[in-house]
């Protein structure tokens, strides 16, 4: 949003209502395009999914699942008032409500994302904190070139290496895979739990660490710092009244960010450890051409998108003193 | 500060000012070492990529190098196949994805207004899509073709290169030389190349560096999830996704591959790293 | 025990041992304001932080002492100077809009000095303290106030409470680093006017550093001349500001310029020599009309001669020229070149120009005055098609121009040439300045490289710079240089009409000065001129005819002379009466 539309809509409910309605216009143009990608091609798409060798019958039940028939505005729209009430339809292949399929799924990928997000983010400005204020130091020097490795790493060479170190080749402390035992609740089988959270947790430090450090040091050559220093406050004064609460706005919309962007789409790290998360759900349709789950799939990880941006959002507005507007 | 201090950086183009900097340099080098790996392999392995030369997962010995694979066939010459696709699909995504953001990001930083909006918010779709998913969701009936794939690998990295040109070329367009130029009658064109681009390259090499990094992930994941290069054809990420179950009995099919890749990705990573601390220095001190 | 401040000997230096500031020494007593005067790069800023034993990153304090009240600053620890800074000293910085922080209330920014450190008060005597130091900055003092952040105060009262938060743990030792310089000239006035009262009446020493001379002998008791790092003259404001005795000073007054007369500017040739080039001898001698080779050979040292001192060998040498000698007046009014009728330009919703209306002369020089906001930079935008929302009409010759410059026609776009404000934005710093000023000679005479060499070397000329600069590029070139390329390159165009906005403000006045003296000379080939500016003393130097701007309004248009003889507006007197002069000592 611009800033002269933020200082247009000065009060938070106005805002709010606009960054709502903006948000859901997104959204259903986000949807579309889901749609569009899957449904909407040159083609029998019944017969792309079901492969040349299908039965008339099975082609037939496919169409009218999917309204196939009808025109492609007429099939968005159904599609889409049925989301609307609910009805994420049934999976092509195991005849299942995708509900059904992707519910547990979804609260097992919020849940190591939340695991993994509660201790990364206060070890992330901890750490940044740390090494902003000691600059070019050792520490500063040697944490950053460890960052930029793990960071770089695509999510499943990185995986891989965690299950040479920590279960199969170096020590052997935690399993492998994270197949969880269906009839128990997640959280009393944190051991299949622990590869993947460290994974995540790993990649959202580097990545985050960098960016408080990043923010702290900028805050710290500012004008008004030096001010503060002239003006006789003292380091620690300085640091947790004047530096931190500057830097805390980008902090937490980067935060918001990075929980939007694990829940789903770390397909590979779930993968890697076979983790029966929404990732792997959806790289198991993608694989079985099941549409409506792909659809629904894809769906859930763009509205969790918007829906955390827009918390993350208001967080930053009430942070931010009024006057200023947001900031981008 | 101090005319002596900035004295030669206004005639260095950031490249080489960037280079300075050892981190960009041995990140360059690391890419390098790999892109050469991938182009002479080839030429360099004992076996085809598909021929099978002895039992499976055979450990190291003299004749297969570094064992087999899940089907017999020799490991080092595999990977000595594989760099090839993701080599040259990743260069081809890091290049359209800097060409679609570098095009959207000026455009929307120059024409401001309603350009900008809906520029920006066609931006804020893509990013609305993890770059995995937006893939895969396009996979899925489309099927993994390697043109397919780099458009797709290009196009999810476009948003990140327009929001960081965009961020660069606002200051840019409002600097008095630009805006003398327009005063004048310059074609719009030649301004935004021949004006604001060369006074943005420095974020734009940072990115190509991250782009280039996320392009390798994203190319091998997908190749790792099945849903890149296709078997028999040798390909990095697929060789890990083929012997990762045996990884306790014949490491070397996952280790070589992954080796090759993290060489890549964080060469990638550490030559824009390199290359910000050179920017930061020197456009610090203006 | 001594009161008042004493500074002996104070040197700074980077951390590799080279010298910013060199033996800097002076005295306050309680009440008195010492001006610390100087152009960029003299140091002055650097003096004044390292009086609260403050350097800044890169740099460090080697040598010398200040007393305050007989106790030495730099001789304490970091944790005890941090003690002092507050309380014995305190600092008021330029911009008090980028030195509050954006994210604490003025309330908590006012009293959070006062409640910390080891002599902190209880928040009620603290805030007591603060409605008594408001009072006298004349803010507010109640809670609403107090709960407001920095970006809900107009810059006035904002400085005013950079000045209260100095003010407000009692120091002994005020530093004020030019806290008036990105204000209007009443508010500067009224900070001015505070300045001076906070002294007396609560006899602080203070020391206020800035480039303006005119602000400097409306504020100070004694005055310190910098340059190059170096103190050239010391002694009594009005000796030092009426009858300089160091070439430098005295340069430095001639290329200032006055509202009292039309007085032909003098700048000094040359720039300040950098800090790696200063060589063993006087720091001046490369710009100094006296200079010899004992004085590029060995530093004079500063001599004490009654009231003040003096670093030359040849003090008062030079012929001090005290009457204004006036400039010629234009001529008979010529061919009318621009004519703009009925301009109503608009940012958003908002009317920023509002139904101007004036002619433009061949050879004549406009000035448009006004204070910020006052649309006048907006106007200059609108006549070279920068800014587009504007109705009425601006007419070229005696076709009306479309509004958008890409709009218009290449007559319009070649005839009509723009200089900005500020130098170091208006120059392609990835081109050569050759490059720079060929690009507008290939775009409107497009001809053989050869010819394009040419016609860049003669603009480059005339422009007065040397052919050399043409293979530099702008990072190489001081502010002043590339003022002068700009010009270059508005020259090429052959231009009919030339916009100035505000072209002289980011340079010293000594670089001012040399501007302005190749500005009129150029009108003396018939160029026409719209001198846009909020300096009515440069006004005076350069224009014909004066537009006063007042929020988007014209309030007065009248001949130069009139205008500052007889102004026939309330608001023409009021801007008149708020400009300060430095007035010479042996006038009448």
């Amino acid at each position: 949003m611009t800033n002269a539309s933020r200082a247009a809509s000065r009060t938070i409910r106005g805002w709010l209502v606009r960054r709502s309605a903006l948000a859901i216009l997104m959204l259903l143009i986000v949807s579309f395009l889901i749609f569009c990608a899957t449904q909407a091609l040159p083609g029998d798409v019944a017969l792309i999914v079901l492969g040349k060798e299908a039965s008339a019958d099975q082609v037939q039940m496919v169409r009218q699942q999917l309204n196939l028939d009808q025109p492609v505005l007429v099939q968005y729209l159904r599609w889409l008032t049925a989301l609307l009430q609910g009805d994420f339809g049934t999976s092509l292949v195991s005849r299942v409500p995708v509900t059904d399929i992707l519910l547990p799924r979804i609260m097992n990928s919020f849940f190591i994302v939340t695991l993994s997000m509660a201790v990364a983010v206060p070890v992330s400005l901890a750490l940044g904190v740390l090494t902003a204020t000691r600059k070019d130091g050792l520490a500063d020097r040697t944490i950053m070139a460890g960052s930029i490795m793990v960071n770089a790493l695509p999510e499943f060479v990185l995986g891989l290496f965690l299950v040479l170190l920590l279960s199969t080749s170096v020590f052997h402390v935690f399993p492998a895979v994270s197949l969880l035992s269906p009839g128990k609740p997640i959280w009393t089988q944190t051991d299949r739990l622990a590869m993947p959270v460290i994974t995540l947790i790993l990649l959202q430090v580097t990545y985050l660490y960098r960016l408080v450090r990043g923010t702290v040091i900028d805050v710290l050559q500012t004008e008004y710092v030096q001010f503060a220093a002239l003006k006789g406050m003292s380091p620690r004064r300085i640091l947790f009244r004047h530096v931190l609460p500057n830097a805390l706005v980008p902090a937490i919309q980067a935060a918001g960010t990075i929980f939007a962007f694990s829940v789903g789409g770390v397909v590979v790290i779930e993968y890697v450890f076979g983790f029966p998360g929404l990732g792997t759900a959806l790289a198991d349709a993608v694989g079985m051409r099941d549409i409506p789950v792909v659809q629904a799939a894809v769906l859930v990880i763009s509205v969790t998108f918007f829906v955390v941006n827009i918390i993350t959002d208001i967080v930053s507005f009430m942070l931010t003193p009024p006057g200023r507007g947001g900031r981008n | 500060m101090t005319p002596s201090l900035s004295r030669r950086t206004g005639s260095q183009s950031a490249l080489v000012r960037g280079l300075r900097n050892s981190r960009s340099l041995i990140g360059l080098g690391m890419i390098g070492a790999i892109i050469a790996l991938a182009i002479v392999g080839p030429a360099l392995a004992p076996y085809s990529p598909s021929e099978l030369v002895g039992v499976p997962y055979d450990i190291p010995n003299p004749d297969t190098l570094l064992g087999t694979d899940s089907l017999g066939r020799d490991v080092l010459s595999r990977f000595l196949y594989g760099g090839r696709n993701l080599v040259w699909m990743a260069i081809a995504a890091t290049t359209l994805g800097l060409s679609i953001g570098i095009a959207i990001g000026m455009a929307s930083a120059y024409f401001k207004g309603m350009t900008d909006e809906i520029l920006m918010r066609l931006v804020d779709i893509q990013l609305a899509f993890p770059s995995v998913v937006f893939a895969l969701l396009f996979v899925t009936m489309l099927g993994p073709s390697p043109l397919l794939l780099v458009i797709l690998v290009g196009v999810s990295q476009a948003p990140s290169v327009a929001r960081i040109t965009r961020g660069a070329a606002l200051g840019v367009v409002e600097r008095d030389y630009v805006q003398w130029a327009r005063a004048v009658g310059i074609p719009t064109r030649r301004i935004l190349m021949s004006e604001v681009l060369p006074n943005i390259t420095s974020p734009l090499l940072v990115e190509l560096g991250l782009r280039l990094m996320w392009s390798i992930s994203l190319l091998a994941g997908l190749s790792f999830l099945g849903y890149g290069i296709q078997p028999p054809n040798a390909d990095w990420g697929l060789m890990v996704n083929e012997s990762r179950n045996a990884l306790t009995i014949q490491p070397w099919a996952v280790l070589a591959p992954i080796l090759a890749i993290a060489t890549l990705s964080i060469g990638g990573n550490m030559f824009a790293e390199g290359m910000s601390r050179a920017i930061g220095r020197t456009e610090g001190t203006k | 025990m001594m009161k008042g401040v004493k500074v002996a000997s104070l040197g700074i230096s980077l951390l590799d041992g080279t010298r910013i500031v060199h033996d800097v020494s002076f005295a306050i007593e309680p009440g008195k304001v010492l001006g610390l005067v100087g152009e960029s790069g003299s140091g002055k800023s650097t003096v004044a932080k390292a009086l609260l034993g403050y350097a800044g990153p890169g740099a460090r304090i080697g040598s010398g002492s200040v007393f305050i009240d007989g106790e030495d600053i730099l001789a304490l620890s970091e944790a005890e100077r941090r003690e002092r800074r507050g309380r014995i000293i305190s600092y008021v910085p330029q911009d008090a809009g980028m030195s509050l922080n954006p994210g604490l209330s003025i309330g908590t920014q006012l009293i959070e000095r006062l409640v910390s450190g080891r002599d902190a008060q209880n928040r009620a005597e603290a805030a007591a303290r603060i409605a008594e130091v408001l009072t006298a900055v004349r803010l507010p003092t109640d809670r609403n106030f107090l709960a407001r952040y920095p970006s809900e105060l107009s810059g006035g009262q904002l400085q005013r409470i950079g000045l209260a938060i100095a003010v407000v743990g009692r120091p002994k030792l005020l530093v004020l680093d030019e806290p008036t310089t990105a204000l209007d000239v009443a508010t500067r006035n009224e900070v001015l006017k505070l300045v001076s009262d906070l002294s007396k009446d609560m006899h602080l020493c203070s020391v206020y550093v800035s480039h303006d001379l005119g602000v400097i002998s409306a504020v100070a008791d004694q005055v310190m001349v910098l340059y190059a790092g170096r103190v050239m003259e010391y002694g009594e404001g009005a000796q030092v500001l009426g009858a300089p005795a160091h070439p430098y000073s005295h340069a430095l007054l001639r290329a200032v310029p006055t509202t009292l007369g039309r007085k032909p500017l003098e700048g000094i040739a040359g720039t300040a020599p950098d800090l790696r080039s200063r060589g063993t001898g006087c720091v001046f001698v490369a710009r100094c009309p006296i200079g010899d080779d004992r004085c590029a050979a060995v530093e004079p040292a500063l001599v004490v001669k009654g009231a003040s001192s003096i670093r030359c060998y040849k003090p008062n040498a030079v012929e001090a020229k005290t009457n204004i000698v006036p400039l010629p007046l234009a001529k008979a009014r010529g061919e009318q070149i621009c004519a703009v009728r009925n301009l109503v330009a608009r940012y958003g919703p908002l009317d920023v120009v509002r139904d101007v209306s004036f002619e433009i002369d061949k050879g004549e020089c406009v000035a448009l005055v006004g204070e910020s906001g006052s649309g006048k930079s907006t106007l200059a935008r609108c006549m070279i098609g920068l800014h587009s929302n504007y109705d009425g009409t601006i007419a070229f010759c005696g076709d009306t121009l479309p509004r958008k410059a890409e709009t218009r026609n290449g007559d319009a776009h070649r005839r009509i040439q723009y200089i900005f404000q500020d130098p170091y934005a208006s120059l392609n710093p990835r081109r050569t300045v050759g490059d720079s000023i060929g690009l507008a000679v290939r775009h409107f005479f497009p001809g053989s490289r050869q010819d394009v060499l040419d016609a860049v070397r003669v603009a480059v000329e005339r422009a007065g710079l040397s052919p050399d600069l043409m293979s530099r590029y702008p990072s190489e070139l001081s502010g002043g240089e590339r003022q002068r390329v700009a010009i270059a390159r508005a020259l090429v165009c052959k231009p009919d009409l030339l916009v100035c906005d505000e072209p002289t403000s980011a340079l010293d006045v000594s670089v001012q000065a040399s501007i302005i003296e190749l500005l009129r000379g150029l009108m003396a080939d018939g160029l026409a001129m719209l001198f846009v500016t909020h300096d009515l003393a440069v006004v005076r130097s350069i224009s014909d005819r004066v537009i006063v701007l007042q929020q988007g309004a014209v309030v007065e248009s009248a001949s130069t002379e009139a205008i500052f003889s007889a102004p026939a507006t309330g608001y023409s007197r009021e801007l008149l009466s708020h400009a300060l002069n430095v007035r010479p000592a042996i006038a009448s």
